[in-house]
């Protein structure tokens, strides 16, 4: 069901959006001056999704009554009990949006005839909607049936997508996977008495037989195959079919959403499906391939909009606060060590770690502390990319040519995101966001995603990127306008060389052109170095690699580019890629010192004080 | 653009954990589907009252006819020795193929005792349901039935001493409590745990070896409250690393509820001293944890003789700081600590980390002041 077609943009002066968030709501409020459209405030406030309130639009007036508060300009009506609509010239708001992941977001489940193809393909939609796949099932995923039917039936999703076939193939294997999925009869997570949703995008010679089995226990919708041939992935009706139920059937069976949905004159979109829109946005603006993360206490979400196409993933368990006790069992205890600079023992780390996991409200209050967060933001990171090269990749099933290389090499890559394709990288979440200085967030993300060449670094201001997101959907001139403006920080630009090395070898000469001046740096291996070079600043750059260093056009071959400034400026890295560590602990700590003392990563005092005896 | 003085991540604040002497406590005890309630409203119940049981329909297993007969799904009929809604016993003939005058013979059994559901000529697969299985739902808390949900289950109310751990592992149980050392700061040492406490629930103090874990385990013990407990022991006791902290399901024999936290913590006075009080006292206990939205933090609930009148106490969802707020350190520096609350500044203050932060500032138990940020306090609900 969709709400009434939009009005001009020209006619709105103020916009309120608000995301519905697992523990917290954050509103943002927008507002056209003379100068054009401009973020004014923030508001938040304790999301009401649980018991005893059990009504989510108490946390968004609470959230609302904030920015009111700050801001003098009313907009919750006297009886407190909705958004004043529209701006009558002296109070109210024009628009009101919200996205929503409270009470878990979309939970779906995923199922496919072969999990490298159909089942692949149908993941891909559902992240892409915005959901959390709980599990992706396939006739060929090694459970036997009766292992997957219980599977289902504990699961209890949202909702379920199936696919399987292609149109005109074998109905057998698809129908085999349905009677799964119907001997399973899954009841819904939220609310009783209604029935699950249920997408069919699988070979369409099988719809009848899938009706009949279905029909009964199922809200079954029939969508396009989603892989009508093995050469073709057609995602956009099973990601619009998936929204759609996402506003019909889950979220009216939410506390307060049906009073929500009622206030909002865009539909409710789930917070990661905003935040990939805004990623979307970022690559328009910039006309470049876009990396994006979304680093939240719970999940890592990694989005890519690669030669246009557009993949998000989602790491369910890999966060900064509920979740941060499975980064360091995911990543090993090794690989977050490698990022702390002072001795730490490995009883010590994992005692810290699982009191934040009981404790994840809590903040760091010394240096040690936040150090250590920032070393196992990084491995998040690391892995949510590790993840989504998973999900972003060629289509499998379809014939690809081979070179003599490929075939020597033994297998082709199967993920086409390329870091130096990558041209620009944007973070948002509470970690990168907070950090007390942006050089720790660009840091952050370069050592986790080993950027490659040059790459432009961006960050969301005060997390307002789903809030965009949405609105591009319906004003996406305005959503650009303070998407730019408001909304990307950026942070600067890496310049990172690949290759290996010695410590001492030459690895790069940067000329640049900074105030008239051209200013040469060398760097050996090993070495950063940050330049200052603010926002709205660019610099001619001459990157002159040598002999077994690349920076994108191959070994020892010279790149111009420009570069452009930001809050942090320029960083040369040339650490080499695969970045390495030291093998000796001590070596490494020295090591790590000495990037964070060059690029003032933190106060140097306390560095020092804590570096001692390393 | 917040106005100075403001912060932008305002209601930063950690609801503390319960310790309360008095409590009316009402728990819901609900069938995960339809049955048949056995209780009314006004009813007594013990801690392991039946409240209501039901059937669930068996887990499903599916068999290929087809594959296995090595026939097209679309001619299963004629191998039919069964139909859809007919029973079956485990081992019995489904349907079968007999060829060249019985020389070559295909059977296909049934692998359960059960129903057949559906039979498919498209893919040739039976589906065959297993028998109902029984389940029921008890009372956990001793109490008095205070609703009735139809079909479903009850809630049961009694006034009791509460106490919330920070983490637990193991499920619901019950038994009488018993003080097995001191002090809040003393460890509980294996030779603590004795033939006596056998069926009991031992409150320790600051830490439970794996040892003393696996002690308590022998001697039957139902359950654990102490301050902490090292990482790697944790690990070896429930066999896998946590990454996330939703616990309740492990099978260890007993449940351990943590009050404090991770590594070596004695135990908050406030809780030991209510404990100590209850000593002998019978007890229920859950471990179940769930630290995401939504939260569940492990408890113990020591329901008083129903003579003890009924106070009408409403819960407080979310009362704040203020001057004269006892509160506990939650984090580093003061991790542990309890401080009571001196001022809370309206203005962002800049900390070690050189976030600004709102903070407050509190006065330690040895008289000293400090500095901290309020998401680092928790309030200590008494």
């Amino acid at each position: 069901m969709l709400s009434s077609p939009p009005r001009d943009g020209k006619e709105l002066r103020y916009i309120l959006a608000t995301d519905v968030g697992s523990t917290t709501t954050k509103a943002r409020f927008f507002k056209r001056g003379e100068d054009g459209w401009r973020y004014v405030t923030s508001g938040e406030a304790p999301t009401t999704v649980e018991a005893p309130y059990e009504d989510v639009t108490m946390g968004v007036l609470n959230a609302v009554r904030e920015i009111e508060e700050l801001t003098g300009h009313r907009m919750i009506t006297d009886n407190n009990d909705r958004i004043l609509m529209p701006f009558d010239g002296k109070k109210g708001v024009d628009l009101y949006l919200t996205t929503s992941s409270a009470g878990g977001g979309l939970q779906m489940m995923v199922g496919g005839v072969v999990t490298e193809i159909t089942a692949a393909s149908a993941n891909r939609a559902c992240l892409g909607a915005g959901s959390i796949v709980m599990d992706v099932l396939a006739l060929d995923d090694g459970r036997l049936p009766h292992e997957k039917i219980r599977r289902i039936k504990n699961l209890r999703p949202d909702m379920i997508l199936l696919a399987g076939g292609t149109n005109g193939g074998s109905v057998k294997h698809v129908i085999g996977m349905a009677e799964v999925i119907a001997a399973a009869k899954p009841r819904c997570r939220l609310g009783e008495g209604y029935s699950l949703p249920l997408v069919y995008a699988g070979n369409i010679d099988a719809r009848q037989h899938i009706e009949k089995m279905c029909c009964n226990d199922f809200s079954l919708t029939m969508i396009d195959n989603i892989r009508p041939d093995l050469d073709t992935e057609v995602i956009d009706p099973a990601r619009r079919a998936v929204h759609e139920l996402f506003m019909e059937h889950v979220m009216r069976q939410a506390p307060g959403y049906t009073k929500l949905m009622g206030w909002t004159d865009i539909d409710i979109m789930p917070t990661p499906a905003g935040e990939g829109n805004a990623m979307q946005l970022l690559a328009k603006a910039y006309g470049t391939n876009v990396l994006g993360v979304g680093l939240g206490g719970a999940t890592t979400n990694v989005y890519s909009v690669f030669d246009g196409k557009f993949v998000r993933s989602v790491s369910a368990n890999l966060g900064m606060s509920y979740s941060i006790s499975n980064v360091l069992k995911e990543a090993g205890i090794q690989n977050i060590l490698r990022w702390i600079p002072f001795k730490m023992e490995t009883r010590d780390l994992q005692t810290r770690i699982k009191n934040k996991m009981i404790r994840p409200t809590t903040i760091p209050q010394t240096l040690e502390e936040l150090i250590i967060e920032h070393a196992v933001a990084r491995e998040a990171l690391r892995l949510g990319l590790q993840h989504h090269k998973t999900i972003a990749t060629r289509l499998k099933g379809i014939k690809v040519e081979r070179n003599v290389g490929d075939i020597l090499d033994q297998k082709m890559e199967e993920t086409y995101i390329k870091m130096g394709s990558i041209g620009a990288i944007a973070g948002t979440g509470g970690l990168l966001s907070h950090a007390p200085r942006r050089v720790q967030s660009m840091i952050i993300m370069t050592d986790a995603f080993q950027t490659e060449g040059v790459t432009r670094l961006f960050q969301d201001s005060v997390f307002m990127m789903p809030h965009l997101g949405l609105l591009s959907t319906q004003y996406p001139d305005i959503a650009l306008e303070i998407f730019k403006r408001d909304c990307l920080v950026p942070m600067g630009t890496v310049i990172a060389v690949t290759g290996e090395g010695k410590v001492g070898d030459e690895v790069i000469e940067v000329q640049l052109e900074l105030d008239g001046k051209t200013v040469t740096k060398a760097l050996k291996y090993g070495e950063l170095c940050r330049i200052p070079l603010p926002e709205r600043s660019t610099s001619h750059a001459k990157i002159q690699p040598k002999k077994g260093f690349d920076i994108g056009q191959g070994e020892g071959k010279m790149v111009e580019a420009e570069v452009y400034g930001g809050v942090v400026g320029l960083i040369l890295d040339a650490r080499g890629r695969p970045l390495k560590m030291p093998e000796d602990p001590a070596e490494k700590r020295a090591r790590l010192l000495g990037w964070f003392k060059a690029l003032d990563m933190y106060p140097r005092e306390l560095l020092d004080r804590l570096g001692e005896g390393s | 653009m917040a106005p100075k003085g403001k912060s932008a991540e305002a209601h930063a604040y950690t609801p503390g954990l319960k310790i309360k002497s008095f409590e009316t406590v009402s728990k819901e005890r609900v069938l995960p589907i339809e049955g048949t309630v056995f209780l009314k409203v006004g009813d007594q119940v013990g801690f392991d009252t039946v409240v209501a049981r039901s059937k669930i329909p068996g887990d499903p297993q599916m068999i290929n006819i087809a594959e296995t007969l090595g026939v097209d799904p679309g001619m299963i009929d004629g191998f039919l020795k069964k139909k859809p809604g007919d029973r079956v016993k485990k081992g019995e003939i489904i349907a079968q193929d007999k060829a060249l005058f019985g020389l070559i013979k295909r059977f296909v059994y049934s692998p359960i005792d059960g129903q057949i559901e559906t039979l498919s000529d498209v893919t040739g697969q039976a589906i065959i349901r297993e028998d109902p299985i029984d389940i029921e739902v008890d009372s956990y808390i001793q109490g008095k039935v205070s609703r009735v949900i139809a079909g479903k289950g009850v809630d049961v109310t009694t006034n009791a001493a509460i106490v919330q751990g920070i983490f637990g592992i193991g499920g619901e149980s019950f038994g009488d409590l018993s003080m097995a050392v001191d002090s809040p700061s003393e460890r509980l040492a294996p030779e603590k745990i004795t033939e006596k406490h056998k069926d009991k629930i031992i409150v320790g103090g600051s830490f439970v070896s794996e040892e003393a874990f696996l002690k308590a385990k022998s001697v039957g013990a139902r359950g654990i409250i102490v301050g902490g407990i090292d990482v790697e022991e944790l690990i070896d006791i429930i066999k896998e690393d946590i990454g996330v902290a939703i616990t309740g399901e492990e099978d260890v024999g007993l449940t351990l509820i943590v009050t404090e936290g991770f590594g070596e913590m004695p135990m908050s006075t406030r809780a030991f001293n209510l404990l100590k009080s209850l000593e002998g006292s019978r007890a229920s206990i859950n471990g179940t944890t769930q630290i995401r939205a939504g939260v569940i933090r492990p408890e113990i609930i020591v329901p008083y003789d129903s003579s003890k009148e009924a106070r009408a106490e409403t819960e407080q969802l979310a009362h704040g700081m203020k001057p004269g707020t006892v509160v506990r350190i939650i984090r580093d520096p003061y991790f542990g600590k309890i401080a009571t609350v001196t001022g809370l500044p309206i203005e962002l203050v800049k900390v070690e980390t050189e976030s600004l932060v709102r903070v407050a500032t509190v006065k330690l138990e040895g008289g000293s002041e400090a500095t901290i940020p309020r998401a680092n306090l928790e309030v200590i609900e008494e």
